[in-house]
Formats: structure tokens, C-alpha cells, sequence
């Protein structure tokens, strides 16, 4: 049988989940021999998000121009989508800034109101930053989820649980 | 005494007639999730997750204002209701911002408890983010209305076991709040004793001891029941 083809994605939360994700210790090892890990950024060097992926967790919310245009594809060549922790769930603290109008009071309050020293903007001399959304947004509010790992983070345990079955070809606990 | 009897999941109970299906519920090892009841306090009915089912009733009922009566039927586990709280429970959530990883009452939370206990673990519905704002007037307690589930525990403790009735609901609809006073900043109510009953009635982590950081603020739980049965049953300790 062909390995599993499994990828992790980082949309914009605070890597805590991967974290949790490698806190799987020895775990890991015994996963390595049984999936081929295809992309992940915080683990990997894959520049494109590849086609037929079997299982992929995905931590973080959709916050930025970029995560949309990511997730899309994720969903379009994912079979199991998962969203890992809170963030991509209901976007989490990730969507505490969506209480501000607009993502320029959003970074007006926080590098420049509430700053004591050298207050200012980002720079971005290339442009090349993605544009923030008006609202930080959870996985199921731009594509179809196929299961929830719930958690800030969600334990090692926890994802274990969510991942052995499908390493099997069952179908997780829901 | 006169007594009832019913049949809860099947189960034939006895129960004191003027009880509600709540009461006669627990005194039966029977659970029902509720957010709003707090032993001690009226019964509201206000956050529909003690609703349960009734023979020969078509629409659903709250347990926790609806009394016993002789022979009556009652389900409180079918799948209808455990899909209905399920779906109450995230609108609750999404209505508000509970964002159980900042939260002061994170681990120590009704709320974060019975969505797990009724097995939620995301929301259908798209989170509102309203901007209710934060009062920290008061030099030791604070109310973050975010974190309001509008279950009006703090209102009715304020009323009927204090007496200073510092807390009422102001608005309609989407835009209802719990005020102080004559919507006053907290601090400024005279009527306020600072007993911190409302910090011990709130399921959530909307109101809270001052300087508490995430996840380490304990409530007494039981100190509101205890007041109150120490004045009507005259149980002088716990």
C-alpha cells in the first residue's frame, strides 16, 4: 500500500498547535514510517501545497488574503481536511481583533496607540505582505471541515485520537 | 406533604407536588445541563438548556419552571434534545466572544463545561464579535459584558439574597446588557455593598475578582446555596 500522504498547514494563529502537534514525542517516529509528509511550513520546505494529500491538519484562522487563497486549495486537494485548535475552529484570539471595524484600526491600535516607544506602522517596502481580511474568519466559514480537533492547544493525546483511525483508513471518532 | 408521581426516561419517581421537573430530576440522579438555575436563586427559564420533553405537549419546556403533575411523561435525553442544546449552546457562543484561551475563568467554567457536556465542539454559526466593552470601575471586581451569557444570576443574587438589587438587564434583542445601577459605571454605584456575590453567581467569566489572569480565577460555587439555605432552612454551616 502507498504511504499516507500527510500535510500540515499554518494559517495565522500562533504555531501553538504544531507544538502541541510535536509533543507527540516517540509518537512521531511510528508516524514518519506510515505517512509521507508532503508540505508543512513549519516543519518542512514545500513551496506549493501538493495535489492528492489524504490527511491534512490545519491550525490557525483565516486572517489574511493569503490563508483564503491557501485553504481553497487545501480543500481542493485534501481528502481529510482537519481544522487543528480553536483558531481555525471559530478563529479563537486570532478574531479578537475582529471587534475593530477595519484591520487599519486593528494595527493602528496595537503599533502605535498602545505603544510607548517609537511608535509606528510596519513597514512593507516590498508590498509583499498579504492584505489583512476585515475579519479573521474559522475554517468552516470559507470551506467544508471534515473533522474538529478542539483545544488551545488541543493536547498531543487529543490529536492522536483525531489521527490514528484515519492512519488505519477508519473513520475518526467524531 | 402531597406527592407526585411521574415517569422521567422511563423511570417511575415520586416527587413533592410544587417541585419543578428539575428539581425532581436531581433528586433522582437525572441530569439535566442548566446554566441559569443556580440553587438558591428564582427560576428564570432564560437559557433553554434545561428543555426537555413532555407527553401530549408539542413545543419543548424548560424543566426548571415547569412543575410536576400526576402522571406526567417526561424525556430528557432523546436525540431531538441533545440536537437542540447542542445548537443552543453555539448560538450562546457565537453570539457573545468567549474565547475560553484569554479567559480568566478558562477550566473554571460552567459555560466551557456544559458545552463539553453536551458534546459541542465547534459552532455552525458564524460568531457575531460584538463590541460590548469591558467596566473596571469598581476597585475590586470587573465585568467583561463579552463574556455575558445574559443568564441573570448576578441580577437575581443582587436581588434576592443581597437585597441591593445593583444589577438589571438594559436593551432589547441583540442589544440587551447587564447594567449597574442606573447604568452607571460599577464604581459609582452607591447601592453596591462589594459582597461579591454576583463574582461567585456568574457561570462565565464576565464578572470577576480584579487582577485575576487567565484560567486561575476559583468561584466559591457553593457559597450561594449555602446563604440561602442558611436562611430558610436555618442550616448554619456547610
Amino acid at each position: 500500500m502507498d504511504k499516507i500522504r500527510f500535510a500540515t498547514v499554518w494559517l495565522s494563529g500562533c504555531v501553538g498547535c504544531h507544538m502541541s502537534f510535536l509533543d507527540l514525542d516517540e509518537w512521531l517516529v511510528e508516524l514518519a514510517d506510515r505517512v509521507d509528509l508532503v508540505y508543512s511550513q513549519a516543519i518542512a520546505d514545500a513551496k506549493e501545497y501538493p495535489e492528492n494529500v489524504d490527511i491534512c491538519l490545519v491550525e490557525g484562522a483565516i486572517g489574511t488574503e493569503e490563508d483564503v487563497h491557501l485553504i481553497k486549495q487545501v480543500r481542493q486537494r485534501t481528502k481529510n481536511l482537519i481544522a487543528l485548535g480553536s483558531c481555525a475552529i471559530n478563529s479563537n484570539f486570532t478574531g479578537m481583533r475582529n471587534v475593530y471595524d477595519s484591520p487599519e484600526a486593528v494595527l493602528n491600535t496595537s503599533y502605535k496607540e498602545l505603544v510607548d516607544l517609537n511608535p509606528r506602522l510596519p513597514y512593507d517596502t516590498s508590498g509583499d505582505l498579504p492584505k489583512l481580511l476585515d475579519r479573521a474568519i474559522g475554517l468552516s466559514d470559507a470551506v467544508d471541515v471534515d473533522l474538529t480537533i478542539p483545544g488551545c492547544p488541543p493536547s498531543a493525546d487529543r490529536i492522536k485520537a483525531a489521527i490514528e483511525p484515519l492512519l488505519e483508513g477508519k473513520e475518526s471518532v467524531k | 406533604m402531597s406527592v407526585k408521581t411521574l415517569t422521567i426516561n422511563g423511570e417511575l419517581i415520586s416527587a413533592r407536588a410544587g417541585d419543578t421537573i428539575l428539581q425532581a430530576a436531581k433528586d433522582n440522579g437525572i441530569y439535566i445541563p442548566t446554566l441559569c438555575h443556580l440553587e438558591g436563586l428564582s427560576d428564570i427559564g432564560a437559557c433553554r438548556m434545561c428543555m426537555v420533553e413532555v407527553e401530549g405537549i408539542n413545543k419543548l419546556l424548560s424543566a426548571c419552571v415547569t412543575e410536576v403533575a400526576e402522571g406526567m411523561v417526561v424525556a430528557t435525553n432523546t436525540e431531538k434534545l441533545k440536537e437542540y442544546r447542542r445548537m443552543n449552546m453555539e448560538l450562546i457562543f457565537a453570539e457573545g466572544n468567549h474565547t475560553c484561551a484569554v479567559c480568566v475563568a478558562n477550566s473554571n467554567c460552567e459555560l466551557q463545561d456544559t458545552a463539553v457536556a453536551v458534546g459541542m465542539e465547534h459552532t455552525r454559526f458564524s460568531y457575531r464579535f460584538p463590541d460590548r466593552g469591558v467596566d473596571l470601575s469598581h476597585p475590586q471586581f470587573g465585568i467583561d459584558r463579552n463574556r455575558c451569557i445574559l443568564c441573570t444570576r448576578c441580577v437575581r443574587v443582587c436581588d434576592e439574597i443581597e437585597g441591593a438589587h445593583v444589577w438589571d438587564i438594559a436593551n432589547r434583542g441583540e442589544e440587551a446588557e447587564i447594567v449597574s445601577g442606573l447604568n452607571q459605571p460599577w464604581g459609582e454605584v452607591d447601592a453596591c455593598t462589594a459582597c461579591g456575590k454576583c463574582v461567585n453567581a456568574c457561570p462565565t467569566g464576565a464578572i470577576s475578582y480584579k487582577g485575576s489572569s487567565v484560567a486561575v480565577m476559583q468561584r466559591d460555587r457553593g457559597r450561594i446555596p449555602f446563604l440561602a439555605a442558611a436562611r430558610e432552612k436555618q442550616q448554619w454551616t456547610r
